[in-house]
This record gives C-alpha cells, structure tokens and sequence, in this order.
C-alpha cells in the first residue's frame, strides 16, 4: 500500500465520526441503485433468519413447535427464560463471562501495548528485533497444538480457573496485538518522546503519559477483538475450567445441550440469553466496533 | 499492510536520547521480560513437552515410556488419522473459496450506490459477535428441522431429511455455518480496502468506457490485492482449526464423517487415552501448517508482485 493510500485510509478509518456525519448530511450526488440496495437487503435476510428464528422459538411451547418453526408463536411463553436461567445458571456464567471478558480486555491492552512500545523503540537492537519474530512466529501455530500440554500445564499450576483463562488470553493474543501496536506505535514521531526525556521524563513516563494515550484509536481496536475472542470463546473454556461453577456462557450451553437437548424452546431462550449482551452493546456502538475492526486490518 | 514494520527506521544511529541516557534499554527490558517469560511458559513450553510426549506411549495419565518415532509411525497407516486429514482440507478449501467470494462480492455491493449503507453494514457484521458454537445449535435446528419440513412442503425429496445425517452431506451444513459466521469479518476487511481505492480511478474507468467487470478486474482486485491475501491467509488458517462448528453441528459425526484434526486431538487426547498419540498428531499438523502458510504466502506475494 503507498504512503499516501494508508493516509488517506487512515483519516477515513480512524476518526469515524466526521465522516459518518458527512456521509448523511452530504446529499448523494450520484443516483441510488435501488435494485442493488434490495439486493443486498435480500442478503441481510439470510443474517437475520437465524435471529429471528431464535427469538420465535425461544416464545413457543414444546406443541407449538413442527413444521418449519419459522411460524409465530401462538402465545409467548415467557416461562421459557425463567426455566433456562436456572437450569443453565445464568447468572453466574454471565458473571464468569463477564469477569474473564473485562480481565483479559484490561490485562491485555496494559500489557500488550507495553510490550509493543519497547519492541518497536528497539527493533534496530538484535535482541527485540530476535523477540518481535519470536512473538510473531507464534501465529503460525494454531492452540489444538498445544491443546493438551497446556492443559495439564494449567491444572499443575492451580490456573484451571477463571485467572487462568484471563492469563491465557492475554498472552496467546500477544503475537496478533504485538504486530497491528507495533505498526502503528512506529508511525508515531519519536520527537515527542524525545522532547520529554531531555526533560528528564523516565521512560515509563513517556510511555504511560505521552504513548499510552496516543494509542488510543489502536486500543479500541485491539480490546474490540479482545472482547468478542474471549466472550464468544469456547475451546479454552472448555478444556481448561475444571470446576463447573467456573462455567462461561458459550460452556454453559455446551454442557445444557448434553443434559437437555431435547427442549427446544428453553434451550433457545438460553441461546438468546446468552448473545443478548453483546448484541445490546452491538447495537448502540456498532459504528465504533466496525471502525475498529477496519482499523486493525489496514494496519 | 505495513512491509517496513522489519525495518529499522533509523538505521545504524540510535535516537540522541537513547545514546545519552544508557540506562533507557534496561527499561525496556523490564517491559518485556514478564510478556516474554509467561509466553515460554504458556506458548514455548507446551509446544516442547508436546513434542517430548509426542515419543511416549503416555496416556494422559499414569506411567509411561519412550516408544521412540512408533506414534508417528502409528499415525501414517491410522484411517481416522487420514479421514480427519481428507475433512479438514475439504472443508477449509471449499469453505475459504466461498467466504472470499462472498464476502467480496457482499463488499463491493455494500460499497456501490446504494441506500441505508451504515444500517446493512452493521446487520452484515452481526454475525462476527456472536459464539459460534451458540449460532450452531441454531443452525442445527434449521438443518434437522426446517429445512426438511420446507423442502415436503415444495416437494423437493432429496431434502426431506437433515443433511447432518448422512455422512456424504453433512461437511455442507458445516460449510454453511462457518460461511454464514466468517463472512462477516471478511466484508469489513474487504470493505476497508475498498475505500483505499479513489473515487477518480472509476469515473476516468468509466469516461474510457469500461464495462464494470473490466473496472472489477483492472482496478478493484489489483487494488485490493494486501486484503484479498490477508483474507485468504486468515480464512484457511481458521478453518483448518475448525472445532466450534462440527461440536454444535455434527459431533464429528454421522460416524467420523466431519471429524475434524482439532476434534480428533482433543477426543483422542482427553477421552481416549491417546495423549502421546494425539500429541505426535499435533506436531505433524504443526508442519502442515507451516508448510501451507509458506507456500500461501508465496504464491500470493508473487500474485501480488506482478500487478
């Protein structure tokens, strides 16, 4: 991509709020194409199908169900969500989900940026040019390889827990979080930095007053990813929680379907539970989410 | 896609500031000994013990001993080694084909002349935020129960029943799932590259009288040649780990029909008793890896060399 290109991208990327409110002041000068707008919503359909026939199911009794479900429930059996709280313990996998959700956001946006900061400040140096390919080398091999000694690692270490999954998400995500903070912390003048520590500044100082808060756009980015990896997550759960009270969302539904699979209607109002939360944070800051996510790709 | 990350920006001379002050690089280490230490023990470390277990007979629990390279061996003449092999490539091929073009073209539509653009592209994005295993239990429903009672009612046979529950038919359902799932994120990727593309290069396009599949063909694909490739890389190596989706849809099954090598390693490695096994399994498949991301790489640099 050419200097001017990124730039340009950038500007657009990273501060979406000019822009979206351009895009719907501005009056289109060009012609709407209709039939490509139906077109697309014809396909938006087969997204929302899915939805609605999650949320139809999870209001029907058991009787109400055959045929090809996608009918309206008769009348809506609220019954069904109360009956998939308790059975699935609700609350507290959401509390689980939540915990290792906020933990590993925070912990890995600390963390990683840190790291990211004297990597890239030292790349000219053999040993932190050395620890940027070692970190990145690490993409190329996929957690099923590790899956079983990494399981009996954390069991040995008490870390089978929700600390554990905390941990394991920060530093597994450090080779992607490394390589987009990297990128973008090189594209930050070092003159700044420079300023400050002839004014007797500490590094760490720099890092946490001047870095840190220019990272921002890029810490979006890097905890938006963070958070749908971890709440959506189900391998690690899977094998490293031991305890069933250390149960996340996605495992809880694992173990209902086991136990229960043949009630459709609870078992979705469980479903529906379960993706309720972020689709709620979706909704109001969707704009923010999907610049975000364009921001990590550009980089 | 940055290519100068590699680079040292300042060649040769560190920045004035660093050179006075010599205590600044112990600094540095300080941030990166504690990343660099719980990485060798949570990434470095299981890789390694992973490949000494890959030579013991070790069952996930009691005693052991070294059986030398006989998993490995084992492994080349096992079918369900191979079966899992034959699905998982099948089913990431097949899968990362028809998530690019879809998301490509879902892409180019949502960036043409169209009304309601933020809105559709929000909907398109849903499906990136929620779990997957969650999404195919619902699927799972639609395969074994909606689809057979719409297919009766048009009067399509072959359809009548699930096509989860013939092992010739069921690596679509799971085809479907992770398309349906991972085009999400691939329209975002490719939409950012679209919007790198300048406006000018399509009205001088279409002033010379280009047809819009020339412009798709001179213009757009060349242009947003980085993202095609990161779109491909990332898609094969996520639906080479495909797990999630056969969990929710399949089991693996009918039989092992959609075993996939991550279901495999973690039935085998945890309820099997085959952990030295399966661990010799993950090392081959690490390889594998390897070997397809390069080649990948490869051939997708040299395509995108020569525009």
């Amino acid at each position: 991509m050419t200097a001017t290109s990124q730039s340009a991208g950038r500007r657009v990327l990273a501060d979406p709020r000019p822009d979206d409110v351009k895009q719907i002041h501005r009056p289109d000068r060009r012609q709407v194409n209709w039939w490509l707008t139906a077109l697309v919503a014809v396909c938006a359909f087969t997204i929302l199908i899915p939805l609605y026939l999650t949320v139809v199911t999870a209001l029907k009794t058991p009787d109400q169900l055959g045929g090809t479900g996608f009918g309206l429930p008769t009348s809506a059996r609220w019954q069904n969500f109360a009956e998939a709280w308790t059975l699935t313990s609700f609350p507290r996998a959401l509390l689980n989900t939540g915990l290792v959700t906020v933990g590993a956001v925070l912990l890995t946006l600390l963390t990683n940026s840190m790291v990211a900061y004297a990597i890239a400040r030292n790349l000219h140096r053999r040993f932190f040019k050395g620890l940027y390919l070692y970190f990145i080398a690490a993409l190329f091999v996929p957690f099923p390889i590790i899956m079983l000694p990494v399981v009996k690692q954390t069991a040995i270490l008490g870390l089978d827990n929700q600390l554990g999954l905390i941990l394991l998400y920060t530093v597994y995500g450090l080779s992607f979080n490394i390589f987009v903070y990297v990128a973008y912390i090189r594209s930050i003048p070092l003159e700044l930095e420079e300023a400050a520590l002839t004014d007797g500044a500490t590094t760490w100082t720099v890092f946490w007053r001047i870095i840190f808060p220019l990272l921002g756009p890029m810490n979006a980015t890097v905890g938006i990813l963070t958070c749908l990896w971890a709440w959506n997550d189900f391998m690690l759960p899977l094998v490293i929680l031991s305890d069933p009270s250390a149960q996340t969302l996605p495992l809880a539904q694992f173990i209902f379907q086991g136990q229960f699979n043949t009630n459709y209607p609870v078992a979705f109002a469980s479903y529906l539970m379960a993706m309720a939360p972020l689709l709620i944070v979706y909704i109001f800051a969707q704009r923010w989410v999907i610049s975000g996510v364009m921001r990590g790709s550009s980089k | 896609m940055s290519t100068d990350v590699s680079r040292p920006a300042r060649r040769g001379t560190p920045p004035p500031a660093m050179r006075q002050d010599r205590r600044v690089p112990r600094v540095f280490y300080l941030m990166v000994l504690p990343a660099v230490a719980l990485f060798a023990v949570f990434h470095t470390l299981p890789l390694l013990t992973g490949m000494f277990f890959s030579l013991t007979n070790y069952a996930g629990y009691g005693e052991w001993s070294f059986v030398g390279l006989q998993n490995y061996v084992n492994l080349f003449g096992d079918d369900r080694i191979y079966n899992a092999y034959g699905f998982t490539f099948l089913f990431a091929i097949v899968s990362t084909i028809a998530v690019n073009i879809i998301a490509l073209a879902v892409a180019i539509a949502l960036n043409g002349r169209i009304r309601f653009k933020t809105g559709f592209r929000g909907i398109f994005f849903i499906p990136n935020i929620l779990s997957i295993l969650i999404v195919g239990y619902v699927f799972n429903y639609v395969f074994s129960n909606s689809v057979p009672a719409i297919a009766e009612a048009l009067g399509i046979t072959s359809l009548t029943t699930s096509i989860l529950a013939s092992p010739d038919t069921a690596w679509i359902g799971v085809v479907i799932l992770s398309v349906w799932q991972a085009a999400a994120f691939n329209i975002i990727i490719y939409l950012a590259g679209l919007q790198t593309i300048p406006t000018e290069l399509y009205e001088a396009a279409a002033l010379d009288g280009a047809t819009p599949w020339k412009q798709f063909t001179s213009i757009t694909f060349p242009m947003i040649g980085a993202f095609f490739t990161i779109n491909m890389v990332l898609s094969l190596k996520n639906f080479l780990q495909v797990f999630d989706q056969i969990i929710s849809l399949t089991a693996g099954g009918p039989g092992t029909s959609t075993e996939s090598i991550s279901v495999l390693i973690y039935r085998g490695g945890f309820q099997g008793g085959e952990y030295g096994y399966q661990t010799a399994n993950a090392v081959i498949y690490l390889f594998v890896i390897i070997a397809i991301s390069f080649i990948q790489l490869r051939i997708l640099q040299r395509r995108e060399a020569s525009f």
